[in-house]
């Protein structure tokens, strides 16, 4: 199992979630988070003063998945959030040891 | 006079209040809006104690007598002109509210309560009363003939001085000017400034103590004043900047009307067009110099708007104010300009000395700054222990 994080621009998430919902993604955690990348921030001017903002609003979604789906998850989401533009943000792959579904008390592959 | 009373009032509470909340950062929103109605409410009992009889009583050329503390003597049926003198009281009172409430703007986020109320009551009495006396209670500028229908002096000049002192002396916020502070509800700024505008009709053609003709022109040049400077604000930001932003267009309207308040009883609409041009482009460029080339944090730029437009209009009254352009009560331009600069040098000197030796008094008693700690929590909780937003 790994744990895919996606940090996206926040217009883009609508998006993703309908393209991950098309190949069968059916659970997901967003939020709301500020960063920057290679793009650093940007300045705002007032009164003729520069201010550099240096933490952009992205989302963060996080979706535990098998490790079957893995490359199609990924694909998805880069194709989804994509604009070509600098800023679209990153996706991470990480290990997920287990998961368990609270209600019934499943584990593994059948919690997902 | 009472609409016009009530008018000014509201461009101190609410108006500035909101226009200044609006600038900062969201931790000092409250504070902010704490400072304002806190000197309105000093003023507002100094102005009856001390202040009016300082201020409009016969006195000599440079002080009011003292005949009238705490308003002893008057009664409700004196009259001032054909209004009772109350209404005068009140009004007169509500110019000695937002003149101090002006210099908040240079302390924001980290002067101590305590010392701005201290600062506040040393200054009313000591610049704000005395320099008031001088322009419209029949003191030495007044007897000159000086022209300053609304307060370029007795309010901006001053005001716009002493702020500039005192953002000296009392140093720029801790990461000034590495990092600024993005103004965090520039909505609000637009509503403060919104109510700025509405309540300088009362200001300015109140001024005039009468609804009449001259009453009415002077609404008419405050107002072009206003929407002209607006536009050269906006178009100088869209020339520089590329995007033409909010806070600068409101900031280039209350550039408009304070340099149209020392003029609007004398200047036509062609005066006020070429007044509100000026006020939009010379106190843009002000803004530029006081934070980069002086490096002073007069954090919201009290004086490179009041200050400067103030000054500038109360210098352009002695030249628009002649036929020629429109204008009446000024005969020889340069008389007039030797008058107005006279009561600038004197008022700005008096102002400047003044502000440095109250601040020292602060500094000793109650001290100037919050700790660093506190500078970067933020003044609503440290100093108030409330905050503007619980976000539940």
């Amino acid at each position: 199992m790994k744990l895919v994080k996606a940090i996206i621009k926040p217009f883009k998430l609508e998006e993703v979630k309908e393209a991950l919902s098309e190949i069968g993604i059916e659970g997901m955690t967003v939020n709301e988070v500020k960063g920057f990348g290679r793009q650093k921030g940007h300045t705002e001017i007032y009164r003729g003063s520069e201010y550099t903002v240096d933490f952009l609003p992205k989302v963060m979604v996080d979706i535990a998945v098998s490790d079957n789906v893995v490359s199609d998850v990924v694909k998805t989401i880069t194709v989804a959030a994509k604009t070509g533009k600098i800023g679209d943000g990153k996706v991470f792959v990480q290990p997920l040891d287990d998961v368990i579904r609270i209600r019934t008390g499943e584990s593994g592959d059948e919690a997902l | 006079m009472l609409t016009a009373t009530v008018l000014v009032l509201f461009m101190t509470l609410p108006g500035l209040a909101l226009f200044y909340g609006g600038l900062v950062r969201s931790q000092n929103v409250l504070s902010v809006l704490m400072h304002c109605f806190t000197i309105a409410c000093v003023a507002s009992v100094l102005w009856i104690v001390v202040l009016y009889t300082m201020a409009f009583s016969d006195g000599n050329a440079w002080l009011g007598n003292f005949e009238h503390l705490g308003l002893k003597g008057i009664v409700s049926g004196d009259l001032t002109g054909d209004f009772p003198e109350t209404v005068f009281i009140m009004f007169q009172m509500t110019f000695a509210i937002i003149t101090p409430g002006l210099i908040v703007g240079a302390f924001v986020e980290r002067m101590k309560f305590s010392a701005i109320i201290l600062f506040t009551i040393l200054w009313l009495v000591v610049v704000y009363a005395p320099v008031t006396h001088w322009v419209w209670g029949g003191g030495w500028l007044f007897e000159m003939g000086v022209l300053d229908l609304a307060g370029g002096i007795v309010v901006h000049a001053t005001a716009g001085i002493s702020a500039l002192i005192l953002a000296a002396m009392l140093g720029p916020r801790s990461d000034f000017p590495k990092k600024l502070h993005i103004p965090h509800s520039p909505g609000m700024v637009m509503i403060g400034a919104s109510m700025l505008w509405v309540g300088w009709f009362g200001f300015n053609a109140g001024s005039q103590l009468a609804a009449n003709e001259s009453a009415g022109m002077t609404m008419l040049v405050t107002h072009i004043s206003a929407a002209v400077a607006s536009l050269t604000w906006m178009a100088i930001e869209w020339i520089k900047n590329g995007k033409p932003g909010l806070v600068g267009i409101v900031t280039g309207m209350v550039a408009g009307l304070a340099t149209i308040t020392p003029a609007s009883g004398n200047v036509g609409p062609l005066g006020a067009l070429i007044i509100g041009f000026l006020a939009g482009l010379v106190c843009y460029f002000a803004c530029g110099i006081v934070k980069n080339k002086l490096r002073i944090d007069d954090t919201l730029d009290v004086f490179a708007v009041h200050g400067v437009g103030g000054i500038m209009g109360t210098i352009l009254v002695a030249v628009l104010g002649v036929e020629m352009f429109g204008g009446t009560g000024v005969e020889s331009i340069g008389g007039q300009l030797k008058t107005q600069f006279i009561a600038l040098g004197a008022v700005i000197g008096w102002s400047a000395i003044a502000t440095v030796i109250i601040v020292f008094i602060c500094k000793a008693t109650t001290g100037l700054r919050v700790s660093q700690e506190a500078e970067n929590t933020g003044l609503d909780q440290t100093e108030h222990g409330e905050t503007a937003y619980n976000f539940e």
